[in-house]
């Protein structure tokens, strides 16, 4: 019987009662508890079923370190699975429910996986389910996948929110046990800045529960009063629920901090990710304790017995009435003087250990009446689903069992493992220690810095000073280091005395007894989450997965949500026993953030929902939404792919809009368009350099089109480019090459032609434009102005400032759909105003507003290319045919050699051509054209692709581009183009221009 | 004009601070020879103030003076000053290498108002900079990142603080801003 005890429970308020329910079972614990505590006060020891062989578990641990007791917690939007119930605060009203079993907890089908296991060994999937071939993927992997596995997804949305936050900091101390808190004051005594920050809700560790003094007082009061002493000092930042994560270069720390688990649906976040940059960090991490490596150790009732002193001491709560205490250590010690202490029973404490001499721990504990067996050891475990008893034999033998001793309860312990993950996620080194048979941090290789230091100290259990005494000696010591690597020289101030008794030399025991048979090492676990035992390294081990990071893998050990913090040591010591080497050279497998699982929302903090990505909205952004815009991403800009009215495809819509425009007037909000202003008495050189064609020559008050080309002579952008003054120009980019171009500019600027005299601002967003285009054009302008914008005071190509609807607005007569048309560009304050001035007045004229697909759609009837379709960083102007806008007269630009390079003059480069099809349909986009043949790898040949295609609302047929080996020598040769169903399109060769070749329309 | 608004005609929304869009703010970019005597004279006389020093703003009631680069200013003065202010640069550097430029439109402002460490805290849940009190004090100008956009940061009094970004973002800037400061999500750490 595990139960809640009269006295003890240093952690609870008991006057505060709360309901929670495990498996629909309603329970009741209190304030203070954890899940755990609360479900072992409740007489509920089986937690959990084991990942493969599906046997019964309990909890094991009282912290971070808990490898079975995982619950899925919640329901609905709250569900959350595998969340740990050492380290889960009871609430009011909390559920929980048990994981992978089926059908359920008590009774599980899957333990039949446990008689198999012999069938079961590591590694078997790897060897036992290689035939045939196909059965992998459609019949062992989802059979494998339905048995194994820990927790459930959730499907619900998650209703809470979470945040990031920023903090720096001198020095951040990690851990808030008695070596941080010491740390902590040690350093902020120096008057450096301090945070600390502590995973659980407590602060002061376990120091409390295991004894000794401070200063000659309890180590409780001292904790209390170094926590007040702390809280007060106006340099100091305590915080507790927030757990290290991990640390990074640079002294980046990751914190995570549950603000509201405890407090379900209160208002603000529910987890916040601390992003901490810190001087110095100091790891005040403390030290985990081992299990020991015998038959039946993970049958529920087996603990560590640093834990059952725990839920004793913290929660009032006795796992047994008999517990069975098994070490190699002094420590176990204080769990039987505990326990015994409080009226329970202990019939035994199994010492792998001979000592000469009665270490003052084993005397006290002799003195209390409790029997000590020197040299002993557990052959076995007795029971089920919870404990029953234990065989007894020696440690040296092989496991003969001497006697039967009944217990409910087995409190073991290994010995210690300082907690250095956190020292090595940025590449600390670590030592093999051999008098505590641990690894340790080396100091004198921690991670470095910019500066070539050690930017991290650790301190205390979590250095390898286990005893109170050597703890607060080395915390003090490292916290006034750290402070000092700061700039902050420590004051005289006196390291807190500890004492506590002396305590006899551990012994290394990794398994139990020292020579157990295979029928035991099958029993032994190791790695209790992942169901690995002994015999399976040992395993591992002789089938040649002999380097640690293989073992791992192969095996499993040390994997999924606890990462091994109970079975790295014990699992790399058993694999150094079967390799015949010294631990050190085994070495251990690479410690990764995060330090225990952290949610991924929190990882994702604000960025959800509307804060997701940063959407970029034009200044007629809510008219398009009101007006049936389909939208298109274009980079971060939303922008209208087409207005679809009610009982309209987007075929047709985009259809209407073509052809409404060809007909009349049409509007589109062209505000993306990247408007760089270039402004200096070089700014002529410059954009001569930038263009493929001659910008210095252009004459104010004009436009031109221009190209711009990369080192390597690929085309990278183009557009409109018009002369404001003689020192300024306006240079109009691609809606995506807006900020590239900007960088583009201001790095041929900054690095290669720093002395010229060019200055260049990204006016983007300043204006809002709007293309006013169609026949009508002209006249619905001149409804708004009293301004002259005649053909002959604004011609093609032709730029001027007029007065519109009252606004100052600069009208740019330019045409990418082959129309009478005008670029009008506002404030971007203006921008709607404009635009719904321009519908009112254009109303007369059916004035519609279109999307991307029909300026796409116009462009290509009128044969202009666009940058993306056409290009795709291998295609140079020269394949365009774009010749004409290369100029031959210029010594250089940008791209200039790159273009007369062998390859790029090859006549055999394809060359952009009209497609028109026989059959009058669209050509798919990508599509090749083949050739007769087959290449190398038996592939047909091809001569061709398609860039652009469309539907031709004003032709009524498809209409492409394409790139065609030779093709504009080729006039009306037909090709093939075979599509994806087999089928075979064919089409002819064309001019590229298909509509209004003389360019009437837009001339008038 | 009446029809001329800013990217969100004032938007507010009230957590543990205020948000607010400020609405239509003139804004100049002038870039130059920040050492020269004259580009020096025409942005005093644009700004109202004296030119900041590095990572600096320089503040006279609605006018002001924000360092932005080595080579850049940002003049700030009622919109509809702006273009009074523009023609008085140019005037100042005729003949001097220099680019002034009107950006107000560009730009979306935003004032996060409460108390002071409030303030704070609500910027530090998106930059990363050290907005601690001794670190980032009143007059000190930032450019940076506010979460996924670009930012730029001033607090011209104790409990204000400004936020500009890039127009088109507005909407976005101003979700984050009410999110960083909704109720309940006080951090206690800058207080």
């Amino acid at each position: 019987m595990s139960t809640r005890l009269a006295n003890g429970g240093r952690l609870l308020n008991k006057s505060r009662q709360m309901k929670f329910s495990f498996n629909g079972k309603q329970l009741r614990g209190f304030e203070g508890d954890t899940i755990a505590s609360a479900l072992l006060a409740n007489d509920q020891m089986l937690i959990g079923r084991s990942f493969k062989y599906h046997r019964p578990r309990g909890v094991v641990a009282s912290g971070a370190e808990e490898p079975n007791g995982l619950v899925g917690m919640g329901e609905g939007e709250r569900f959350e699975p595998n969340q740990r119930v050492t380290t889960t605060e009871l609430f009011d009203g909390l559920t929980a429910s048990s994981q992978n079993h089926w059908p359920s907890l008590e009774f599980d089908v899957g333990v039949v996986n446990s008689k198999l296991s012999r069938f079961l060994p590591a590694g078997f999937y790897y060897k036992t389910f290689m035939y045939p071939r196909a059965f992998w993927k459609h019949v062992y992997e989802p059979i494998i996948r339905q048995s194994a596995g820990l927790g459930k997804a959730p499907k619900q949305r998650d209703p809470d929110q979470y945040e990031h936050f920023y903090a720096f900091t001198d020095v951040l101390v990690i851990g808030g046990g008695v070596a941080g808190l010491t740390a902590a004051l040690a350093a902020a005594q120096t008057g450096a800045k301090v945070m600390l920050i502590e995973q659980t809700a407590h602060w002061g560790g376990r120091a409390p529960v295991d004894g000794g003094t401070v200063d000659g007082q309890p180590v409780d009061t001292f904790v209390d009063e170094i926590v007040s002493r702390l809280k007060a000092m106006e340099n100091v930042t305590l915080r507790n629920r927030t757990m290290g994560a991990g640390v990074y270069d640079h002294g980046y720390v990751l914190g995570y901090e549950r603000v509201g688990d405890h407090t379900p649906g209160a208002t603000g976040p529910r987890h916040r990710l601390w992003r901490i940059r810190a001087a110095q960090i100091v790891t005040a991490t403390g030290a985990i304790e081992r299990p020991l490596s015998f038959a039946g150790n993970d049958i529920p009732g087996v603990m560590l017995a640093s834990a059952v002193r725990d839920y004793a001491v913290d929660y009032g709560v006795s796992v047994g009435d008999r517990t069975v205490v098994v070490t190699n250590n002094d420590d176990a010690y204080r769990t039987a003087i505990t326990l015994k202490n409080m009226g329970l029973d202990v019939p035994v404490i199994l010492d792998a250990r001979v000592t000469t001499q009665d270490s003052p721990l084993i005397a006290e504990a002799k003195a209390l009446g409790i029997a000590v067996m020197m040299g002993h050891a557990i052959s076995s475990v007795k029971g089920g689903k919870r404990v029953t008893g234990v065989a007894v034999c020696g440690q040296a033998g092989e496991g003969a069992v001497l006697k039967e001793i009944a217990c409910d309860a087995v409190a073991m312990s290994g010995g210690w493992s300082p907690v250095v993950h956190l020292w090595s996620h940025c590449g600390g080194k670590l030592i093999w220690d051999e008098t505590t048979a641990a690894f340790r941090p080396n100091v004198d290789k921690a991670p470095t810095g910019a500066d070539g230091e050690g930017f991290v100290l650790p301190a205390g259990a979590a250095n390898g000073a286990l005893r109170l005494d050597d703890v607060l000696t080395d915390a003090h010591a490292m916290g006034r280091a750290a402070a000092k690597a700061t700039g902050h020289t420590a004051k005289d101030a006196t390291a807190p005395q500890g004492t506590s008794p002396d305590e006899a030399p551990m012994m290394p025991v990794w398994m139990m007894p020292q020579g157990a048979s295979y029928a035991k090492r099958s029993k032994a676990w190791l790695d209790y989450q992942n169901d690995v035992k002994v015999s399976d390294v040992q395993l591992a081990a002789r089938e040649g997965f002999e380097s640690v990071e293989h073992a791992k893998r192969y095996t499993t050990l040390g994997m999924a949500t606890d990462q091994g913090k109970l079975s790295n040591i014990n699992g790399l010591a058993i694999l150094s026993g079967e390799l015949n080497q010294p631990i050190p050279q085994t070495g251990t497998t690479t410690f990764r953030p995060p330090y225990t699982p952290i949610s991924m929302a929190s990882i994702a903090g604000e960025a959800r929902d509307e804060r997701f990505q940063p959407l970029r909205r034009t200044p007629m952004y809510d008219w398009h939404a009101e007006n049936g815009a389909y939208w298109e991403p274009v980079g971060a800009w939303r922008r209208p792919y087409t207005y679809q009215r009610t009982g309209e495809t987007i075929e047709q819509a985009v259809s209407r809009e073509v052809k409404a425009t060809r007909a009349s007037l049409g509007l589109l909000d062209a505000s993306t368009l990247g408007k760089l202003l270039v402004k200096g008495p070089d700014a002529g050189k410059f954009l001569d350099m930038l263009y493929t064609n001659m910008m210095s020559t252009l004459k104010p008050g004009r436009c031109r089109y221009g190209l711009m080309c990369n080192e390597n002579g690929f085309l990278m952008d183009d557009g409109v480019v018009a002369r404001i003054d003689d020192d300024t120009f306006l240079c109009h980019t691609t809606t995506g090459g807006a900020e590239s171009i900007h960088g583009h500019m201001e790095e041929w600027l900054q690095t290669e032609w720093w002395d010229w005299d060019v200055y260049v601002a990204n006016l983007t967003e300043e204006y809002a434009q709007i293309a006013v285009v169609g026949p009508k054009a002209r006249e619905t302008l001149a409804k708004l102005t009293t301004d002259d914008i005649s053909g002959e005071a604004l011609p093609f190509m032709a730029w001027t400032d007029i007065t519109l609807g009252g606004m100052p607005a600069r009208a740019y007569r330019i045409s990418f759909s082959g129309e009478l048309s005008y670029e009008i560009a506002v404030k971007a304050s203006d921008g709607r105003a404009l635009w719904d001035a321009l519908l009112a007045a254009g109303a007369e004229f059916n004035a519609t507003a279109y999307g991307t697909e029909a300026l796409h759609i116009m462009r290509a009837e009128k044969g202009f290319i666009m940058i993306g379709d056409e290009t795709d960083g291998t295609v140079i102007p020269q394949d365009l045919g774009l010749d004409w806008a290369i100029s031959k007269k210029k010594e250089d630009y940008l791209g200039k050699r790159a273009q007369a390079r062998s390859h790029m003059t090859d006549p055999k480069r394809w060359k952009l051509v009209g497609l028109e099809t026989l059959d009058g349909s669209v050509l798919p986009d990508g599509a090749y054209c083949t050739a007769e043949g087959e290449n190398a790898n038996g592939q047909r040949n091809v001569q061709g692709r398609v860039t652009s295609t469309y539907h031709s609302p004003t032709l009524e047929r498809g209409i492409a581009f394409g790139l065609v080996l030779n093709g504009p020598d080729r006039m009306g040769e037909v090709l093939d183009f075979p599509k994806v169903d087999g089928t075979v399109i064919k089409a002819k060769i064309v001019d590229m221009i298909f509509f209004d070749r003389e360019g009437e329309k837009q001339n008038v | 004009m009446s029809n001329t608004v800013s990217a969100l005609n004032g938007a507010r929304a009230t957590g543990f601070a205020e948000v607010r869009e400020m609405g239509l703010y003139g804004m100049i970019t002038l870039r130059g020879d920040l050492s020269g005597k004259k580009l020096i004279d025409a942005a005093k006389s644009a700004g109202g103030t004296n030119v900041p020093e590095k990572g600096h703003i320089t503040l006279s009631g609605a006018h002001g003076i924000a360092w932005m680069s080595p080579d850049e200013l940002l003049i700030l003065t009622p919109y509809d000053e702006v273009d009074a202010r523009l023609d008085g640069i140019t005037e100042k550097l005729a003949g001097t290498h220099h680019l002034a430029v009107n950006v107000s439109d560009a730009r979306a402002i935003f004032a996060v108002s409460g108390k002071d460490a409030l303030v704070r805290e609500a910027l530090s849940k998106l930059c990363p900079v050290n907005f601690s009190a001794d670190a980032f004090a009143h007059g000190q100008f930032r450019r940076t990142r506010m979460a996924q956009v670009p930012a730029a940061v001033w607090l011209p009094q104790p409990g204000e603080a400004r936020v500009i970004c890039f127009r088109s973002v507005a909407q976005y800037a101003f979700d984050l801003l009410k999110g960083a400061t909704a109720e309940g999500g006080e951090v206690g750490y800058l207080a």
